[in-house]
């Protein structure tokens, strides 16, 4: 599990590779939070191409980072997840709060 | 319905342990030849109903979590989750969309739908102060596959 933020075509993206579960929602979160509140980017892009496993604690945190980057003036965008994560994602309507690409 | 092969475990109520039970789970139910899809679905409804346990049942407290795997004639898959937790004092509300008791922790509130809507049937029992059992079952192969 693990985070990798680059920059790609002017926007930044922060990459997440492994399993996103309770477990490890806690440590992706602690980053990504850093992340948001040193750098405040206007767009960040979650990439969830490396991500091969997800429970609903992934969407508790795309949701709750969908908020805080709204706080600090900025927009949430998510790429890439594999087919069945995408069901996951449908599930819980997120795709009405964040782009899902 | 006929057993044609069962396992059971027993785990700490350890965050860590939830990779743990959807990787022991994940492989006892391969020798039913699920399809990519199928695994999918009990490896996330595995994880939803272990990290209930672990949040919910026994919130700050620590105790076991006993998981059993049945392979059953007809191709179904059985798999019962049980904890001696704190209990549900409403199943129904739990059962909700959206309806959370640990926000702090960014819980979604969709664990049991995302257990409803991955299996085919599932079932809660609770007794406060007693512990929470989850029962789900899933049809393989129903696809044509």
């Amino acid at each position: 599990m693990g985070m990798e933020i680059i920059k790609d075509k002017g926007s930044t993206v922060a990459v997440l590779s492994g399993e996103i579960d309770h477990h490890n929602a806690k440590q992706l979160r602690a980053e990504l939070d850093r992340y948001i509140i040193t750098a405040q980017p206007p767009e960040l892009t979650i990439d969830l191409t490396g991500i091969t496993f997800m429970d609903s604690s992934g969407i508790g945190l795309i949701m709750g980072r969908s908020k805080l980057i709204k706080e600090c003036g900025g927009k949430l965008e998510v790429r890439s997840p594999q087919p069945y994560i995408r069901r996951v994602l449908k599930l819980a309507g997120i795709e009405r709060l964040v782009k899902i690409k | 319905m006929e057993i044609l092969n069962e396992i059971r475990f027993i785990m700490p109520s350890l965050s860590v342990n939830e990779s743990a039970a959807r990787a022991v789970v994940s492989s006892f139910v391969t020798q039913a030849d699920p399809t990519v899809e199928e695994l999918s679905d009990i490896r996330t409804a595995v994880s939803e109903a272990v990290t209930n346990s672990i949040v919910h049942g026994y919130r700050k407290t620590q105790g076991s979590i006993e998981l059993t795997v049945r392979i059953l004639t007809g191709n179904e898959i059985y798999i019962k989750i049980r904890d001696k937790g704190c209990g549900i004092p409403d199943v129904k509300k739990a059962m909700q969309p959206l309806f959370t008791t640990a926000p702090e922790e960014e819980r979604s509130g969709l664990g049991f739908s995302v257990m409803t809507s991955f299996m085919d049937r599932l079932s809660v029992h609770s007794k406060v102060g007693k512990g929470t059992s989850v029962i789900m079952r899933k049809r393989l192969g129903k696809n044509g596959n």
